[in-house]
């Protein structure tokens, strides 16, 4: 026995496929223009990378997903050259894959939980996932899914962003009638007015969204619901069962220092509305937008990487913009990609700095903001440690455009004019956060409207919570 | 898509549509406005809704050509569409019977005070209006404002039509002659409602001027239509477009007005060559 053991051959040690980079344009040449920056995998890249998954059991990249992506289900179908069925796979709880393959934070969810980042880099689950959506699409394969018998039950959806998508699409599916309402022209909510084309082409968001009008979904654009109809009137006099909200959240917040309204500065949600909702980059659209030489974008989220790269790429080379942030670079919120392709396109990161004051010329436009520099202190409520003044180290900036990237809150058109939806004092919808449900029978609510500003994919985890209950609330 | 079912010029660059938007028609109140865009690749544009009629299913604007999207809109006709119309927007004009109102309207500011002075005489007020124009030609509305006035008082800067000068001079006669005004709206170019706010200061006499700030949504997104009244900046398009007048920071409205000069310029030599290539 013990020979035979001995004249086994030695275990072989699989080799490790490394994880597959993803072809990016150059910096120099991606900031001449607003086409995609990240170019996708190929095939062959796509089946080297889903070769790396280990379809272990447990699969924990599931809980780590907020909409529940049969992932290693998808990543198996790649790995049989079953790509569309892949795409089909993963749309049987998400609608929107190529979306989420770009924007979704992986690495705080299906990545960091994969089990080969244990030992490795995890699976490019979201790399994946783009590509087999592009793929789908590419070919024009894209489907609609099959739809449950008519019910008869009329649910208002209110706003077009990822958890109104969401909610619309899972209940065509259970066969409700969905109206959807939307305030702009074009249906998509923040993919379509707040994320540049180089990170999220429209066409590709148009594509995807494209499905629930195929499943039947009526549209109904330039309504603001709260003005143009109440709540109470969509139940009322429109005769709809349920009304889902899912309004996110649109106020922009300032930083209330002297001089702010002075010409030149602006909110990123103005900037990144003209340059992606109006196309103003564009010479065949009449919005006009304008970015001087030297720009300061105030704020470190993903919005604020957003606004910077887009300002590069509408002022030119010679243009100088700079992210002007309170805290130190481990704090920063954008994602470490968005950070890093920032920093590739020249974009300047001046931390630990923190505007007081803007100054104008006599046209009132801002010629300069008046900084502080700042140092890290004792850790706060977010854990962060807290940035603290340093006295007398107040220094003049000169900066012609100033992009305000500090976050959004809820607008209150709804709450207004629903006195029994409950609000909190930051304007959020109050629900229940198993059902979605809110203070008002048959009306429920997720996204930015009940958490404040978060992520694509947590809104369209909320949307599938609530569609879920709105389901058991039609049915009960 | 919302189409044109009239079209009236009014006066030279002044033009008067009536568009059917049915939903906006049956909630619009007085003082409001919609965001219109007039086709896939225009800018959206506030407009103040003039009148509604919601049977129809109309709502009436009035647009003055100024630039080159309010003259590619005037360009429109009648069976034409324009691409959307968003509203009601903002917050409707607070109506009560103050006594003795006065209305200032200069310009294509009288399309917007004309709704208003309406709710005001229908709220039991004494409504006496100012309609003040750069000339004769240039006067809008004189027979509805009539109709829903008490007095009418019309103003030319070059005395072509009604009283030579500008309503500001009416409106401190009227003060003078020992009037007495519990109330005045002022709507017209900024500086204007600047003077008007100037002339009641003193007296103390409750004023509101309707601004016309930059938008993009209408729905406070974008914060473009930011105006600092008193020691609060508010948003035109959802705490607005009416504030009170003695507290509005007009300067800065008016510079905000010219931010965008040197691309409007661009844009008008985008029509002029436009033009001048048809005519070869």
């Amino acid at each position: 026995m013990a020979e035979e053991k001995r004249s086994r051959p030695p275990r072989q040690k699989k080799e490790r496929i490394p994880r597959q980079e993803m072809p990016v344009r150059p910096p120099e040449e991606r900031i001449q223009d607003f086409n995609e920056v990240a170019l996708g995998f190929t095939e062959e890249l796509a089946l080297t990378e889903a070769k790396r998954c280990l379809q272990c059991p447990k699969h924990p990249c599931m809980e780590g997903c907020p909409v529940s992506v049969d992932i290693p289900g998808f990543i198996h179908l790649i790995t049989e050259g079953d790509y569309i069925g892949a795409a089909q796979k993963i749309k049987e709880t998400n609608l929107l894959p190529a979306v989420c393959g770009r924007v979704c934070p992986q690495e705080e969810q299906c990545e960091q939980v994969c089990v080969v980042g244990k030992i490795d880099q995890p699976v490019a689950i979201g790399r994946l996932e783009r590509f087999v959506a592009d793929y789908e699409r590419e070919k024009g394969a894209v489907g609609i899914p099959q739809i449950a018998p008519a019910t008869g039950k009329k649910v208002a959806v209110v706003g077009s962003g990822p958890a109104g998508i969401t909610v619309a699409y899972e209940l065509l599916q259970a066969g409700h009638e969905v109206t959807i309402y939307e305030a702009l022209h074009k249906l998509g909510g923040v993919l379509v007015y707040g994320i540049p084309e180089f990170r999220l082409p429209k066409a590709i968001v148009a594509a995807e969204i494209d499905t629930i009008k195929h499943m039947g979904a009526e549209i109904k654009l330039d309504m603001l619901i709260g003005k143009t109809r109440t709540i109470d009137q969509l139940m009322e006099e429109d005769g709809f069962d349920a009304v889902f909200i899912g309004t996110g959240a649109g106020l922009p917040m300032f930083l209330n220092l002297p001089g702010e309204n002075l010409n030149g500065i602006s909110s990123a949600n103005e900037f990144l509305t003209r340059v992606n909702l109006m196309k103003a980059y564009r010479d065949d659209y009449d919005t006009p937008v304008k970015v001087g030489k030297k720009v300061s974008v105030i704020g470190a989220g993903n919005v604020a990487m957003d606004a910077a790269r887009s300002a590069k790429r509408v002022g030119g080379e010679d243009t100088e913009v700079s992210i002007v942030y309170r805290r130190a670079r481990d704090q920063m919120p954008a994602r470490a990609e968005e950070i890093h392709h920032a920093e590739e396109e020249g974009i300047i990161f001046n931390l630990l700095n923190n505007p007081i004051r803007f100054i104008g010329d006599d046209k009132h436009n801002v010629i300069q903001m008046e900084c502080i520099k700042m140092e890290l202190g004792e850790p706060d409520d977010s854990g962060r440690r807290r940035p603290v003044a340093i006295k007398g180290s107040e220094h003049i900036i000169d900066t012609d455009t100033v992009i305000v990237a500090l976050g959004t809150t809820p607008r209150k058109f709804i709450a207004q004019t629903t006195p029994d939806l409950k609000t909190s004092k930051w304007g959020t919808f109050l629900v229940d956060e198993e059902t979605g449900e809110t203070t008002k029978k048959g009306v429920f609510a997720g996204g930015d409207i009940v958490t404040g500003s978060a992520t694509v994919i947590k809104a369209m985890g909320a949307g599938r919570v609530a569609a879920k209950s709105i389901k058991e609330y039609l049915a009960g | 898509m919302f189409k044109i079912t009239k079209k009236k010029v009014l006066a030279p660059k002044i033009t008067r549509f009536s568009v059917e938007a049915p939903e906006v028609a049956r909630s619009r109140k007085p003082g409001q406005f919609v965001v219109i865009r007039a086709e896939e690749t225009s800018e959206r544009v506030p407009l103040t809704i003039v009148d509604s009629d919601p049977d129809k299913g109309t709502i009436d604007l009035i647009i003055q050509d100024a630039g080159y999207s309010t003259h590619c809109i005037s360009c429109l006709e009648v069976g034409d569409s324009l691409q959307d119309v968003l509203g009601p927007l903002g917050q409707p004009t607070h109506m009560e019977k103050f006594g003795t109102v006065v209305c200032v309207g200069g310009g294509v500011g009288t399309a917007v005070l004309f709704p208003i002075a309406k709710g005001l005489k229908e709220a039991g007020n004494y409504v006496i209006t100012i309609n003040g124009a750069r000339n004769k030609e240039l006067v809008i509305l004189e027979d509805e404002l009539r109709q829903v006035s008490d007095e009418l008082i019309i103003t030319t800067d070059d005395g072509s039509y009604g009283i030579k000068g500008f309503g500001t001079t009416v409106l401190q006669k009227l003060i003078d002659e020992g009037r007495k005004i519990d109330f005045v709206v002022a709507i017209g170019p900024t500086i204007m409602m600047k003077m008007v706010a100037e002339v009641t200061r003193p007296y103390k006499i409750p004023t509101i001027a309707s601004l016309n700030a930059m938008m993009i949504d209408g729905t406070g997104m974008c914060g473009g239509c930011r105006v600092t009244v008193g020691d609060e900046v508010k948003f035109a398009c959802v705490d607005g477009p009416e504030f009170d007048a003695h507290l509005v920071d007009f300067d800065e409205q008016i510079a905000k007005h010219h931010y965008y000069d040197h691309e409007q310029a661009c844009q008008m030599e985008k029509i002029i060559a436009e033009a001048e290539q048809e005519r070869s």
